[in-house]
Parts: structure tokens; sequence; C-alpha cells
């Protein structure tokens, strides 16, 4: 067998690599760079911070009944769309949890069939799946139609911040419970036998075992989820009847309205907070890790 | 002796499949007992019942004079060091051994005193803080044993814990298992395919068969009495022959009629004879009792291994005299060096070593060490 030499095989490897470098530049590096280059400056192209001061400062009068009160627009739209996002991750990790342990200890030929379950949804357009449910949680629709059968409802859900969620938990379910599922299914069944040799009850396994050696997956899975539901758009318009401006609905809306600079503006800051969320969360993992 | 763990009537099958059949063991305080057979003959599931990750279709588990039948594996006063270790990578050296203590609540400084003894115990104090993925796998099997023993179980569970291992290594361990047993005076009870292992370390051996006790004794008497041909070939090498005892005292196979020392097995009756090859002293031909061919010689250091065909059997001698191929010996045999067994199901199945290789019982070796 000929061996490339080491200079060769470096030159031959950029070579390989050099469609993806310049596809990464151009659809990843640019687009990035034009975001931050319009998020500080103003129509004319001039430096400014306006834009960036603007997400922070913009107030507005929230009226509830009787009682108006000034608010922080966009810091409140933020806070918003952190709280569904987490109750939606939140909820994502209760459900897919448990149901990627059952899939891992299952037959291989049940795994292979749940994966393809899980994954189906996802190949169906996701404004589809949206439309879906907003056919399901109508006040007329299937939900409570099925509620109207045993005697109960109708439950008003479309346009709560409860619809909401339901569109998030059920877009980003497949996100949370792959990774964890691939992390389980690796682990070797032998730890989990040693641990009740030595005195652990099936909780204690779960606690001191399962759970964190599947820790990676966990958080693997609350970064793949937290982050597009954060960002997510369209689903709050359509599910929450456009009650709960979303952030994501917010960099839209700039945007339709051609403000495109603000809109940079609103986008750059969402990035940056969700990079240093994902730094923290991945320094913790690594700690844990670390201590292992 | 008092008995520490009962099996009785014990009958196990996997998917319709019989592993273990109508077995019955009793284990005493304080021993090295080993289960010795094949892949696939039931030994692993014996381990693992007695640790409760199984549960028998038929019988009883009895564990100092209660029931255990029902009792899960946490319960149970009995830890098992498992083949490839089963060390928790997310813990250090340090946690993997205190894991037991901390789930027992037991206070803080009682589990530092504790773990560092059995650290010492097995040779590995230093490694606290060490990931115990970046230990050697010897240094590893040594934290399974501390991690298994600093509860101080009343039996301690090995299932094939040196298989993993090289030789040299598997050497020292055999002898550091015995005398952590000693120092400990925890019952062991090791599983292995290695016959070598088991009558080193043991006090008792258990030779297993498809799911069956073929015979339960001391390693002399295993070695010296075999109960049937499967036995005398399982351990050490054996020329199995047929043979008609008849009469205390006098046995016929090969065609000569020998003395021998056994004795209340009737007249006139078939039996299998064991000669070990050891136990066979190279004559002149003249002076023979048996008269044979050699039809091969293999050097081994201590001694010569010889094929000698004696009316189409071929026997196994290990001896110091050279001799050549071809050469027409005589063999004598020592009352005392005969073994008279009863007929079984594994009569004509071993003991003659016209298909013998040394390379043909590397690869049996080899298959059985993958055994799961």
């Amino acid at each position: 067998m000929k061996k490339n030499a080491p200079g060769q095989r470096g030159l031959l490897q950029k070579l390989i690599l050099a469609p993806y470098s310049v596809w990464a530049a151009l659809f990843i590096v640019v687009p990035l760079g034009f975001v931050a280059y319009y998020a500080f400056t103003d129509s004319a192209f001039h430096f400014t911070f306006d834009n960036i001061t603007r997400f922070f400062t913009a107030t507005s009068t929230v009226t509830e009944g009787e009682i108006s009160r000034e608010v922080h627009t966009y810091l409140l739209i933020f806070a918003r769309s952190l709280k569904l996002a987490v109750i939606s991750t939140f909820i994502c990790l209760l459900m897919g949890y448990p149901m990627a342990y059952i899939m891992a200890r299952a037959s291989d030929r049940t795994q292979k069939i749940l994966v393809t379950l899980i994954m189906i949804p996802m190949w169906m357009n996701f404004l589809i799946r949206t439309y879906a449910w907003m056919t399901i949680l109508q006040d007329t629709g299937i939900f409570n139609g099925i509620l109207g059968l045993v005697g109960l409802g109708p439950v008003h859900i479309i346009g709560t911040e409860g619809a909401v969620v339901i569109g998030m938990v059920y877009d980003y379910f497949p996100y949370m419970i792959l990774p964890i599922y691939s992390i389980m299914a690796k682990m070797d069944v032998k730890l989990l036998e040693a641990a009740r040799d030595l005195g652990c009850n099936n909780l204690g396994v779960l606690r001191r075992v399962i759970w964190p050696l599947s820790l990676p997956g966990v958080i693997s899975g609350i970064i793949m989820v937290l982050i597009p539901s954060i960002s997510t758009f369209y689903i709050s318009q359509k599910l929450g009847n456009g009650k709960f401006y979303l952030i994501g609905d917010a960099i839209e809306g700039q945007y339709v309205a051609n403000n495109l600079h603000f809109a940079a503006a609103i986008a750059f800051i969402l990035m940056v907070i969700l990079l240093v969320c994902m730094a923290l969360m991945q320094r913790y993992a690594n700690k844990k890790a670390v201590a292992a | 002796m008092k008995k520490i763990i009962e099996l009785k009537n014990i009958t196990k099958t996997f998917d319709g499949e019989v592993v273990l059949d109508n077995i019955s063991l009793d284990i005493y305080d304080n021993e090295f007992l080993t289960l010795l057979g094949p892949s696939g003959c039931g030994k692993t599931t014996t381990l693992r019942l007695i640790g409760g990750f199984e549960s028998a279709d038929a019988g009883d588990i009895i564990f100092m004079g209660e029931n255990i039948n029902d009792v899960p594996p946490h319960k149970r006063n009995v830890n098992t060091v498992f083949q490839r270790y089963a060390l928790f990578p997310h813990l250090n050296v340090f946690e993997n051994v205190a894991f037991p203590l901390r789930e027992k609540k037991v206070p803080k400084s009682e589990i530092d005193q504790k773990v560092r003894e059995m650290l010492s115990l097995v040779a590995l104090t230093g490694f606290e803080h060490r990931s115990v993925t970046s230990l050697s796998g010897g240094q590893q099997q040594r934290v399974a044993i501390a991690r298994a023993l600093v509860s101080q179980p009343k039996v301690l569970l090995l299932d094939e814990p040196l298989a993993a291992l090289d030789l040299k290594l598997r050497k020292d361990m055999q002898q550091e298992l015995k005398k952590i047993q000693k120092a400990t005076g925890i019952t062991f009870v090791f599983v292995t395919h290695d016959q070598e292992e088991a009558l080193s370390m043991s006090d008792t051996v258990v030779v297993m068969s498809e799911g069956r006790i073929q015979q339960i004794g001391t390693p002399i008497d295993i070695y010296n009495e075999p109960e049937n041909a499967f036995v005398a070939d399982f351990i050490g090498e054996s020329n199995i022959l047929d043979g008609v005892m008849l009469e205390d005292r006098k046995v016929a196979f090969s065609g000569h009629v020998f003395d021998c020392v056994d004795a209340g097995f009737g007249r006139k009756k078939p039996v299998d004879v064991v000669v070990r090859p050891e136990d066979v002293d190279i004559v002149t031909e003249e002076k023979g009792m048996l008269k044979g061919v050699v039809t091969s010689v293999t050097f081994l250091g201590v001694h010569y291994e010889i094929i000698v065909d004696i009316n189409g059997f071929k026997w196994m001698i290990q001896t110091t005299d050279f001799v050549d191929v071809d050469e027409h010996i005589g063999l004598y045999i020592e009352p005392d060096a005969i073994h008279i067994m009863n007929k079984s199901e594994y009569s004509g199945m071993f003991g003659d070593y016209s298909s013998f290789s040394n390379e043909l019982d590397e690869l049996s070796d080899a298959e059985s060490e993958t055994e799961e």
C-alpha cells in the first residue's frame, strides 16, 4: 500500500474540504457578517448603537382592563419568548426522558418502529403541522369534539399561551428524544446491574447511574429544543391568534416593515444571548464529564 | 461447616432451551467455590441466579436459612464482580468504591476510612482521584473487587473476572484473589472455564456440563477421582478406555488384565477406565503390559508429549525419556494409576487422542472466552 506523505495528505484533505469551506463561508459566515453589519448601522449605513439601545429602551403602553402601564416592549417580548420556550423544553424533557428510556430498553424491532414513528411528523412541513394543530384545537375543533362526546368541555385553548406551548412541544419533541435515546441505547446494561447489585433500588439506579450518564444527551436535547423554540415565529401567530408576540415574530415584523437594521439588531442580540447560554451549558456538561 | 447458600432443584430455561436442569448445590461459609465448565454449561446462569439477576423456573435458593427466590438484587447480601468489571465511567476510583456505602447513607468519615482500607487491600492506594477509564485492565479489576467487598457481603460472586487479563497478570491476580479471600473470610463463588485456574484457587470445584452438575469435590478429588468421562477429559489430559471390571481390583482393557485399586463395581461390569498421561511408564516392548508404536512426539520443555498407537487407540503419554517416532515401545501401568468410572452418557465421547492437536484446544478456549 502506498502511503501519502503528511504534506500531500494535508493538501488532499484541504482539497476535499474546499467545497464545504466555501459553502460555509458563503452561507453562514457572510450572512452572519451582514447581520452584524446591519445591526450596527443606520439606514445610511453609518455606524451606530441606536438599534441595539432601542431594543433595551423602547417602551409601549399595555392596557389590561382599566389599568395601563408602560413596559419595555422588546424586553417584555424576549421574556415572554424565554418563558414559553423554557416551559416547552421542560415539557419535552419530562415526556421525552422516560420515553427515550423505554425505547432504549425495548427490543431491536420495537426500537426501529418507535424511532420511525417519532421521525415521521418531521417529514411534514412545519406550516402544515401548525395548521393541523389549529384545526385540532379550535373551539369547534377535533379536540373539543371528542371532549363533547364524553360530555366535557368545550375548552377554550386556541389563542392561549397553552396552545402556543402545545405547538412548540409537538414541533420540537423529536429533537429532545433522539439525542437522549441515542445515549441511552449505548449504555451498558451491566452498569445498571452493577448498581442494583451494590444496593440501589430502581430509583437509585436512575438517580445515580442512568441520569448522570445520560446528561450529555439531556443537554444536547435541551439546546436543540430551547434554541428553536426561543426564536420561533408563526406558531404563536397561528395558535396564539397573534396575541403572544414572540421575539421571532418581532424580527419578522420589523423585516416585513422594511426595518432591516432594527430586525438585524434584534437577531444579533438574540444570537449573542443564545451563544452565551449554550457556552454555559456546554461548560456545565464538560465539568460534569471531567468530575466523572 | 455452616451452609451459607443452598440451591435446591433449580431449573432454568431460556426460550424453551434448558440451561439449568434440576441442579442442587450447597455452598459453605468461608469457602472458595468454583463453578467450572465449558461455555454454555450454565455456570454463569447459576451465578446470576444467586446474584438475583435471573429467577429460576423451579426450585429454591436458600441464603442463610431463608428463601430468597423473590428478593431483588439490591436486598441480597451478595455482591458481584462482573466479567468486564462494569465500573461507573462517570465516577472516579474513590467514588466507584464508595458507591454502595453512599447508597446506605454511611457517615462521610466512615466512608472515607472504609474506601481507603479497601483500596489498600487491593494495592490501589494513591489512585483515589484517577478516572476509572484511565486504568489498566488489572487495575480496573482491582477497583471492581474493592467496590464489591467494601460493604462486606457474606458472599462474593465472580464472573470470569480474569478472562480479559493477559496470562502473566492472570496468574498474579489468581494469587491475589486467593489472598483476599483468606484475609476477608468472605465466601467466594468463582466462575471460570479454565481448569488450571479452578484447580489452583479453589477449596471446592463444581464441574458443570449441559446444565447439570457432573461432580462436586476438592481439586484433588476432581483430578484423581473423576466421576465420569466428561470430568476426566475436561480436567487435565486423560486416556479414557472401554473396560470390563472382572472382579474387585481386576480390570480388563486394551486386551490385557490389570490390577487396580478400585472395588465395588460388581463382576463383569462394563466401565470407563482413566489413565492419566503422566502415570504411564515407558518400558521396552518385551516388558510392557501393552505394546504400541509412537506416532508423534512433541517437546514441551518439562516433558515430551507422545502419542502411542495401541491396537488403533491413541494414548497420550507424558514422559521425560526420549523416544522416537515409529519406535515400538511397551507401557507399564501401576495399579494406583488406574481409575475406574461408571459408564455415563459421556462414555466413548472423550479420551482418544487420534484427532488430538494443540491448535484445536486453543480454538475451543478462545471460543469459551467470548461467552457473555
